[in-house]
C-alpha cells in the first residue's frame, strides 16, 4: 500500500517493503499453512489408508503444488503488482483472472473469518470450571437434564445449540445470534488491528501467529503419547493400506488437497511478493514454503491422532464400564471382582450358565475398533471430537485454551493472506480516493467484510457457510489456477519468464520446471478439475441438518438442498469466474472500436534503475 | 391320718403346678426368643412392599482406601438410617433395633425395612423411608466415604447438581478483556500514525530541496540508484499533445 508524503515531482509512490526476509517467509508460511493442515489433512490420512496416502499427496506437491507456488512468488515479485495488476500486464484479455482473485478471495474471507470468530467463542468459554460442553444443563423445572442433551451429548448439545442455534432446516433462518455477532466483531477487529500499517503490522505480527501452532503441537505431541490409547491412535493411522491407491478418488483428493493447502490462485502470495526487492530467489522461497506446508500437515496428524486414540479408548472403556456394571448389578458380584482385563472371561462363564439373564441385559458390544473408525473433518472434529477428548484428560481448561488459541493463530495467518488479496488490487486499480488515508480504506473494508459476514451468524448460518466453503472455496479456484498457469507459460512464453527468473534468481529455470509449467502441472489441472466437476455433478447435492425432532436423532438428518438454494450454490460457482470470458470480452470489443487506452497499470519504470548501462562518451 | 394325707397331697399338687408354670413360662419365653427374629425375619423380606434395597460400591468409590463391609459396618448403617428416621420425624423414639436388615449378598447389597417403634411388627411405609433417605442424604453418604451414586438406595433416584450460575457468564470477562485490548491498540496506532504523518509533514515543509533531489534519483529498496538517467523514459505525453 503506498504511503503518502513520499512522493516525487512525478507523482511516483515507493511500494512498502517487509522489513526482512524471516517476516515475508513467516507471512507466507502463515497464509499457506491454516487450520485445513489440522483438521482436513488427519481425516484424510485416516479415511485413504494411513500412511499410503502420503503417496499421491507428494506426487501432488511435487508436480503441481511447487510449480503454481514458484509461478506466484515470481510474477509478484517481478511485476511488483496485485494480482489484477500483474494479470492485466501479462495480457490485458486475461485481466479477468486478477477480478476473479479479488472476487473469490472475498467469498472465502467472508466464511473464513466466521470459523475464526466460533474459535473465539470456544476459546473465551474455555476459561471457566467445569467446561461448558462437560455436562448437560438442567432443564426449566430442574426435574432432569434438557431432552436434546441427554438424547445426543453434551459436546454436541454445545455445538449445535449453544453456539450455532441452528435451526433444523436451511428454510428456516432463525435469528441473529447476538454471542457469535460479538465473536465475529471481535474477530474481525483483531484482523482489523493487525492489517492497520499494511504489511509493517502484519510483519510483526506473524513472528507470533505462524510459531505459536508450532508450540502448541509440540506440546500436545508430549501430552497425547503419555496418554493412554494414544499408540493405538497413530498405529491406525500410520499403517498403510496399499490397495487404497487403486481407487482415483484417493488421487483426486490428493491433488485438490495440496492445492488448497498452498492457498495458491487467491492472490495473496502475488501480493505479499510484490513487496520483494526484484532480485529475490524466489525459488528457493517457493521450495521452502511448499515442503514446510506439507511437513506441517503431517506434523500436525500426530498429535491429532494421538488424541483420537486416546478418546477412543476412553470410549471403549466406558462402553465396558457401562457393561461391567450391568453384570455386576444382576448377578451380586463382589465389587470390583469383573474388571476390563478379565470381562471376556467373566462374560463367558456367566453367559454359558445363565444365557436368559445376560441376553435380557441388553449388553452394549465394545469394540475398540468401532470407536477408532469414527472420524470427522473440518468443524466436527475441531468442535465436537476434540472437545470431548480434552474433558477427560487432566487440566482440561489449559488444554483446551492452548489448542483453542492454535486454532486461532492458524486461521488469522491465513486471514491475512485472504485479505491482502482483496486490499492489493483495489490499490493497484487506483480506486482508493486520494484523500481517504489507508486505515480508512482498510476499516471500510473489514466492516463491509463483517456485515455481509452476518449472515453466518443466523441460526441456519453452519448450512451456509458449508455451502460457500464447498462451492466457492473449490472449483473457482481450479479454474483461475489453470488460467494463470496457461497464461504465462503460453501466452507470457516460457522464454521471457525464463528470462525474468534468471534476472531475479540469477540462474535459469531448470529443465523440471519448464516440463511442469508447460505440460504437467496444467494437464494435472485440468484433469482435477474435470474430474471433481464430474463427481459433484453424478450426486444430487445433499446437507446433513441437526434435527432434534428426526427419528433417528442423534444422527444427522440428510436432506436434499432446495432449488433456489441449489441456484445459489451453481452462482457462487460461476459468477467468481465469470470476470475471466468477461474481461476478455470486453478488451476485445475497446481493441477493436480503436479507443486507445494507456495501460496505466503498466509499471512506469524508474529511469534510474538501469545499474550496468553505461554512458559510452 | 388321713387329714395329714390330705394336705400333703394339696402341697404335692401346688408344687407340681407351679414347676408345670415355670416350664410353661421358660418354653414360652424360649419361643419368644426364638420366634422373634424369626417374626423379624418375615417382616424383613426381598421385594417387600416396604422394604428399601441398597447398593453399596465401596471399591468403586476408594479404590485402594476401600474398607471391608463387616457387621460393624452393618451396625453403622443401621444407626444411620435411626439418625435418619429421628430426624425426619424429630422424635427420639428411634433405635438401632428399628432397623432390621437381610438378604446381604457379596455385591454388595441387602434389603431392610423400619419398625416403628411402638410396635414392632408394625413397618414403616417406603414413601416415608425415602423421604427420610433423601433428607438425610448427605449425611448418609458422608458416612461412609461415599456418593449418591456408590451409596445407591434402588428407587431413589441421585440428585442432581445444582447448576452453577453465576452472575456474568465467564466468557462474556474474557471477551471484555480482549476487545478492550484491540480496541485500545487500535486507537493507539491510529493516533501515533497521525502524529507520524504531521510530523513528516513538518519534516518535509522545512528540508523539501533535499527530498526532492532524493526522490529524483530513487531510492529502492534502500539501494540508492546511481544509474545514468535513461532520457529515454521521459514522459513527453505531458508536453507534446496532437
Amino acid at each position: 500500500m503506498p504511503e503518502e508524503g513520499m512522493e516525487d515531482n512525478k507523482g511516483r509512490e515507493e511500494r512498502p517493503k517487509w522489513n526482512n526476509k524471516a517476516e515475508y517467509l513467516l507471512t507466507c508460511i502463515g497464509f499457506a499453512v491454516g487450520v485445513g493442515n489440522v483438521w482436513r489433512f488427519p481425516y484424510l490420512c485416516q479415511i485413504y489408508g494411513g500412511g499410503a496416502f502420503l503417496i499421491p499427496y507428494l506426487i501432488a506437491l511435487v508436480f503441481q503444488g511447487l510449480p503454481l507456488l514458484y509461478l506466484e512468488l515470481a510474477i509478484g515479485q517481478r511485476l511488483r503488482m496485485g494480482s489484477i495488476g500483474v494479470w492485466n500486464s501479462i495480457s490485458p484479455y486475461l485481466g479477468g483472472v486478477g477480478v476473479a482473485s479479488m472476487v473469490v478471495s472475498f467469498c472465502v474471507s467472508l466464511f473464513y473469518n466466521t470459523i475464526v470468530a466460533w474459535v473465539l467463542w470456544y476459546l473465551f468459554n474455555s476459561f471457566q470450571d467445569p467446561l461448558p460442553w462437560s455436562q448437560c444443563p438442567l432443564n426449566h423445572n430442574n426435574t432432569g437434564y434438557v431432552k436434546e442433551c441427554v438424547e445426543s451429548t453434551p459436546v454436541n448439545y454445545f455445538w449445535y445449540r449453544q453456539t450455532l442455534n441452528i435451526t433444523p432446516n436451511m428454510e428456516t433462518s432463525g435469528s441473529l445470534q447476538w454471542w457469535l455477532v460479538v465473536s465475529l466483531a471481535t474477530a474481525w477487529s483483531i484482523i482489523y488491528i493487525c492489517f492497520i500499517r499494511g504489511i509493517e503490522t502484519i510483519g510483526k505480527a506473524v513472528y507470533v501467529t505462524a510459531t505459536f501452532p508450532y508450540l502448541v503441537l509440540t506440546i500436545f505431541l508430549v501430552r497425547a503419547l503419555t496418554l493412554p490409547g494414544s499408540s493405538e491412535g497413530l498405529i491406525y493411522l500410520f499403517t498403510p493400506d496399499w490397495e487404497i491407491l487403486k481407487n482415483p478418488q484417493v488421487w483426486l483428493d490428493a491433488a485438490t488437497q495440496i492445492f488448497f493447502s498452498l492457498s495458491v490462485a487467491f492472490g495473496g502470495l502475488i501480493s505479499f511478493s510484490s513487496y520483494n526487492s526484484q532480485k529475490n530467489n524466489c525459488e528457493r522461497d517457493a521450495v521452502l514454503v511448499g515442503v514446510i506446508n506439507s511437513a506441517t500437515s503431517i506434523y500436525a496428524s500426530i498429535p491429532i491422532f494421538a488424541i483420537l486414540g486416546f478418546k477412543a479408548h476412553t470410549n471403549y472403556v466406558t462402553c465396558l464400564n457401562g457393561n461391567i456394571l450391568a453384570l455386576t448389578n444382576e448377578f451380586d458380584i463382589s465389587d470390583m471382582n469383573i474388571t476390563v482385563e478379565n470381562y471376556e472371561q467373566w462374560f463367558d462363564s456367566l453367559n454359558g450358565t445363565h444365557p436368559s439373564r445376560v441376553s435380557d441385559l441388553n449388553l452394549k458390544t465394545c469394540d475398540l475398533q468401532t470407536f477408532l473408525d469414527q472420524s470427522a473433518s473440518g468443524t466436527g472434529l475441531a468442535f465436537i471430537v476434540f472437545t470431548e477428548a480434552v474433558i477427560s484428560m487432566p487440566g482440561s481448561q489449559v488444554w483446551a485454551v492452548l489448542f483453542f488459541i492454535m486454532l486461532f493463530s492458524l486461521g488469522l495467518s491465513s486471514m491475512f493472506g485472504n485479505l491482502e488479496g482483496i486490499l492489493t488490487p483495489l490499490h493497484d486499480l487506483k480506486l482508493v480516493p486520494k484523500w481517504m488515508p489507508n486505515e480508512l480504506f482498510t476499516a471500510i473494508i473489514c466492516l463491509v467484510l463483517f456485515l455481509m459476514a452476518l449472515i453466518f451468524c443466523l441460526g441456519s448460518g453452519n448450512y451456509w457457510l458449508e455451502i460457500f466453503n464447498s462451492y466457492v472455496g473449490s472449483v473457482p479456484f481450479l479454474i483461475i489456477a489453470f488460467f494463470e498457469i496457461i497464461a504465462v507459460a503460453y501466452i507470457y512464453g516460457i522464454g521471457r519468464f525464463s528470462d525474468d527468473l534468471e534476472f531475479m534468481t540469477g540462474h535459469r529455470p531448470n529443465i523440471f520446471w519448464k516440463v511442469c509449467w508447460l505440460v504437467i502441472s496444467p494437464l494435472m489441472l485440468f484433469v482435477v478439475l474435470v474430474a471433481y466437476v464430474a463427481v459433484q455433478a453424478q450426486t444430487h447435492p445433499t446437507y446433513a441438518a441437526w434435527n432434534p425432532d428426526y427419528v433417528n436423532f442423534p444422527d444427522t438428518e440428510v436432506l436434499p438442498y432446495p432449488d433456489w438454494v441449489f441456484a445459489i450454490c451453481v452462482l457462487l460457482s460461476s459468477v467468481p469466474v465469470i470476470s475471466i470470458p468477461l474481461v476478455a470480452i470486453y478488451r476485445l470489443i475497446c481493441c477493436m472500436s480503436g479507443r486507445h487506452s494507456k495501460g496505466s497499470l503498466h509499471n512506469d519504470p524508474n529511469p534510474y534503475a538501469n545499474e550496468g548501462y553505461v554512458v559510452e562518451s | 391320718m388321713e387329714e395329714g394325707c390330705m394336705i400333703n397331697s394339696n402341697f404335692l399338687g401346688i408344687s407340681l403346678f407351679m414347676r408345670c408354670l415355670r416350664m410353661l413360662v421358660r418354653i414360652l419365653v424360649l419361643l419368644y426368643l426364638a420366634g422373634a427374629p424369626a417374626l423379624a425375619q418375615t417382616l424383613c423380606q426381598p421385594n417387600a412392599s416396604n422394604g428399601c434395597r441398597v447398593r453399596i460400591s465401596i471399591k468403586t468409590a476408594l479404590g485402594n482406601q476401600a474398607y471391608e463391609w463387616n457387621e460393624n459396618e452393618m451396625f453403622l448403617f443401621r444407626a444411620t438410617m435411626a439418625f435418619a428416621m429421628r430426624r425426619y420425624y424429630k422424635t427420639e423414639t428411634y433405635n438401632v433395633d428399628n432397623i432390621i436388615m437381610c438378604n446381604q449378598t457379596l455385591r454388595v447389597s441387602f434389603w431392610f425395612v423400619v419398625t416403628s417403634p411402638e410396635n414392632s411388627t408394625m413397618l414403616i411405609p417406603k414413601a416415608d423411608v425415602e423421604k427420610a433417605v433423601r433428607m438425610s442424604r448427605h449425611r448418609i453418604n458422608n458416612a461412609f466415604l461415599l456418593t449418591d451414586r456408590t451409596l445407591e438406595f434402588l428407587g431413589i433416584h441421585p440428585t442432581l447438581a445444582a447448576p452453577v450460575n453465576p452472575d456474568t457468564p465467564p466468557w462474556l470477562i474474557v471477551f471484555g478483556v480482549v476487545i478492550g485490548a484491540v480496541f485500545a491498540g487500535i486507537i493507539a496506532l491510529l493516533v501515533s500514525s497521525l502524529l507520524q504523518k504531521r510530523r513528516k509533514e513538518k519534516g518535509m515543509m522545512e528540508d523539501g530541496q533535499d527530498e526532492e533531489d532524493r526522490q529524483m534519483k530513487g531510492v529502492e529498496n534502500d539501494n540508492v540508484l546511481d544509474g545514468i538517467y535513461n532520457r529515454g523514459f521521459t514522459d513527453d505525453d505531458r508536453f507534446t499533445k496532437l
